[in-house]
């Protein structure tokens, strides 16, 4: 089976592409409901299409189209150097930050194209929060660290500030452990406190769409499931889209899985039949562990 | 059986050799700073006063009174040579630097002698030394105290009542020293102001009658003002001038000093070894808080040190946004290339340009165009005379800002580049712009870098002279850049600085022997200045460094 074979076929890309350009958006998301089955009946948040990303000349994502699910959990898998990351951090524009970084095609959220020029991309980064792979929090105290995006958007107000970091810190389930220590220098906190007092700053902020870069790669068995609870406990408030290169985890806690390879989607579905009945060989080879 | 080649081969030659430079090092730094210290300190030991019968050359035998400067050996045949007789057998001859004092009969504080020559000598415990106002010191027998021309006291109790009658007069002299400075000073700056402003609305063209007159008016009061402290100082002057004492000098000669011209008395030769080292510390303590005497070769050197200190603290308050805003824009925002690369090699540089180089500069640019612009524009009034258009403290403190820009640069880029890119990815995850990220995080991560570069940048200027001679430094400041004038911080006076002094009393002083201990103990207060303003910016540094310790690693 060829790597290129994706989701949609060449064919199926092209019509769609023509179809955007006739019809408007409405029609091409229509169309690339149908082609998942697994989410055709679910509200989607995001919808990636044809997604080309160059580092320079290098070429790191080809033709990437998904959509992904609200108020679910959404799993990017692959071997190290699939571009999953590179996927996810497009979601709220983080690799603006690199230089000679392109991007072609187009990302919407709730329908509004994210690579707008007109889009104001710190009010974009709101709405889709991230949690990166390494635990990073500021050098302040647990408090100024969870208020941080508040105060960006220039809250003031003294009680309104401690409901929302209560709120956060029992939200990413910290709360407990944190009261007593509001004021304590968060680089002091272990690192699994540390990485869900990220969480709990990122939604602080209350975005609608989290990203988790590999939350739980620099963290023990014991953190890395309190971090899986977690996660199965904002999909509720919150469309989560999560990488990880820890297969069984992508299981756990994820309700739809994309395989990534070389740059490329490979296969989308819901989480059950990516690993119990994958489509492509490929998938299979990497989910039974023989290459990877 | 150990060779050669395997103990350079075992690496040992190479810790020694490491070693070896760092004690080097170190032997150097304690060095400078052990001289310094030493012929620094030992100065303001009142040392005993010798009472000498010396045979000069022609034979005949005279009475010398002062102390022993300093003994160095000296080789006979120079001396020889230099017509000295002296016995035979001897290479070399010690010969003493005798400070006699008592320059208004002498004509000099100084004069040598020879060791053989030397026929007897004492430390009689009557030997009293004089700190005057003017001629330097003096040494000699107390004969008596008068009061109106009347000897009041003479012979063993004369010592007792000329100390009970110098602190009135001493109490008098502060009194009057008072009034000069601060109450007619502040009466001239009010003049000063009054005429400034009758000239600036006559320029102006509103000098209406009824305003000249109330100008005339304050003027008045200033005038009555004045008239009155004149009387007061009169009166002082003449109650000061009451008492005073005579004295028999080495030649035998009578003087009679009035105790106005008298800052403090002493019986060195009677002290205790605890009575000196009071002595001592009021010394040093009179060195550090008075103002400097006689062309700076007496007294204190506050004005110098407050200056120092001033000029360095305007100096980081102008480097220290400056250079931080530079290297955020070389960081931050600059696309990074060429011309970013050509920038930055253009600060390094400029940290080594010469710094007199700096003070051309400050003096083309500063001073006669940007001081000349401002005078122009604000103070018309005061023209010809110069306001912000002559040297002066705010354009001493730029230029040092410039030369010492380039560190905190680069100190600044140093501890931005350190931040770890997590941390500034997290905060525009968060949804802040860069300029929030670099305000709320980045800024504060660099700090201690900030800091570092501050202290390097404080440690340059404290120490730096040559540009200050071109654009502010003065031998000596008629009045303090801070004082209690409005609006109490002059930018534009000049000011007295612990280099230049150094240099000042080091070689363009008019009695260089005198003041050569004055050199080395204005270093070694330099160098303690120094130090003081670096340790409080490193406890700083420290502070901050521990609050963002984690990041380190």
């Amino acid at each position: 089976m060829s790597v290129e074979s994706g989701l949609i076929s060449e064919q199926q890309q092209t019509t769609m592409k023509e179809k955007t350009l006739t019809h408007g958006i409405n029609l091409a998301e229509i169309d690339r409901a149908d082609t998942i089955t697994a989410l055709r009946d679910v509200e989607k948040a995001i919808h990636v299409e044809d997604l080309d990303l160059y580092y320079g000349e290098a070429q790191a994502l080809h033709g990437i189209s998904m959509p992904i699910a609200r108020n679910h959990v959404t799993a990017y898998i692959g071997p190290s150097g699939c571009g999953k990351s590179t996927l996810l951090r497009c979601l709220n524009r983080m690799n603006d930050l690199v230089d000679g970084c392109r991007v072609e095609g187009r990302i919407t959220l709730d329908g509004n194209d994210i690579y707008d020029k007109k889009v104001n991309v710190a009010e974009l980064r709101r709405r889709v929060g991230m949690v990166f792979q390494k635990p990073n929090p500021f050098p302040k105290s647990v408090y100024e660290n969870v208020a941080y995006g508040l105060r960006i958007q220039g809250i003031k107000d003294k009680r309104k500030l401690d409901d929302a970091v209560e709120a956060a810190l029992k939200g990413a389930a910290l709360w407990d452990e944190m009261k007593d220590r509001l004021n304590d220098n968060a680089l002091g906190l272990s690192g699994g406190q540390q990485q869900r007092l990220v969480i709990a700053r990122a939604i602080a902020i209350e975005p609608e769409v989290l990203l988790l870069d590999e939350p739980a790669s620099a963290l023990d068995p014991i953190s890395t499931l309190k971090i899986e609870e977690l996660i199965y406990e904002l999909k509720k408030d919150y469309t989560i889209v999560i990488v990880t290169h820890n297969m069984q985890q992508a299981a756990r806690v994820s309700d739809y899985t994309a395989f990534m390879y070389l740059g490329k989607l490979v296969e989308y579905s819901d989480t059950n039949t990516l690993f119990t009945n994958p489509a492509q060989k490929q998938t299979e080879d990497y989910i039974t562990g023989r290459y990877g | 059986m150990m060779t050669i080649r395997d103990w350079f081969k075992s690496g040992s030659p190479w810790i020694w050799l490491t070693a070896s430079a760092v004690s080097a090092s170190l032997i150097m730094v304690f060095g400078i700073l052990g001289l310094v210290a030493v012929r620094g300190m030992v100065f303001f030991w009142p040392s005993d006063i010798q009472e000498i019968a010396y045979q000069e050359q022609d034979g005949s035998q005279v009475r010398l009174i002062g102390e022993i400067w300093e003994t160095e050996r000296v080789s006979a045949v120079i001396l020889r040579e230099g017509g000295n007789e002296l016995p035979d057998g001897n290479d070399f001859v010690e010969r003493h630097l005798l400070k006699t004092g008592n320059r208004d009969l002498y004509g000099s504080d100084f004069r040598l002698i020879l060791e053989p020559y030397v026929r007897e000598r004492n430390t009689p415990e009557s030997l009293m030394a004089v700190e005057r106002r003017e001629w330097g010191n003096l040494y000699g027998y107390l004969l008596a105290v008068k009061e109106n021309g009347r000897v009041v006291a003479s012979g063993e109790n004369a010592f007792a009542e000329l100390e009970k009658r110098l602190e009135r007069v001493l109490d008098l002299h502060d009194q009057s020293k008072r009034i000069e400075k601060k109450e007619i000073g502040e009466i001239n700056y009010g003049l000063e102001r009054l005429r400034l402003r009758e000239r600036r609305l006559e320029l102006d063209g509103k000098l209406t009658p009824e305003r000249s007159k109330a100008l005339a008016r304050d003027r008045a009061t200033l005038g009555a003002d004045y008239a009155a402290l004149q009387t007061r100082l009169s009166d002082l002057y003449q109650q000061s001038g009451r008492d005073s004492f005579t004295a028999t000098v080495q030649d035998g000669r009578e003087v009679e000093v009035p105790l106005s011209k008298v800052v403090r008395v002493t019986l060195p030769n009677a002290m205790s070894v605890f009575g000196k080292s009071l002595r001592y510390m009021a010394a040093v303590w009179e060195f550090v808080s008075d103002e400097p005497r006689e062309a700076n070769t007496e007294g204190g050197v506050f004005p110098a040190i407050f200056g120092t200190v001033l000029m360095v603290m305007i100096m980081a308050v102008l480097v220290t946004p400056l250079g931080v805003v530079a290297a955020v824009y070389l960081r931050e925002y600059a696309r990074q290339g060429p011309v970013t690369r050509t920038i930055r090699i253009a600060v390094n540089n400029l940290a080594g340009v010469p710094s007199i180089v700096y003070g051309v500069f400050g003096l083309g640019f500063f001073v006669y165009f940007l001081g000349g612009s401002i005078d122009q524009l604000f103070y018309p009034e005061a023209l010809p005379a110069p306001t912000f258009g002559s040297p002066g403290i705010m354009w001493s403190s730029l230029t040092l800002a410039l030369l010492t820009l380039p560190v905190v640069i680069v100190a600044t880029e140093e501890g931005l580049s350190r931040i770890p890119r997590s941390v500034r990815e997290g905060s525009l995850a968060l949804g802040a712009t860069k300029f929030e990220t670099l305000w709320r995080t980045e800024l504060p991560m660099s700090s201690p870098a900030i800091m570092t570069g501050l202290i390097l940048a404080v440690a340059r200027a404290a120490g730096e002279v040559a540009p200050l001679m071109l654009v502010g430094v003065v031998k000596l400041a008629p009045s303090m850049p801070l004082d209690l004038n409005y609006p109490f911080l002059h930018l534009e006076r000049k000011f007295m600085h612990l280099g230049f002094h150094i240099y000042d009393v080091g070689f363009q002083s008019p009695n260089v022997e005198a003041a050569r201990p004055l050199v080395y103990a204005t270093a070694l207060l330099l160098v303690v200045v120094i130090v003081a303003l670096n340790l409080v910016a490193i406890a700083i540094r420290n502070n901050l460094r521990e609050r963002y310790r984690a990041l380190e690693n």
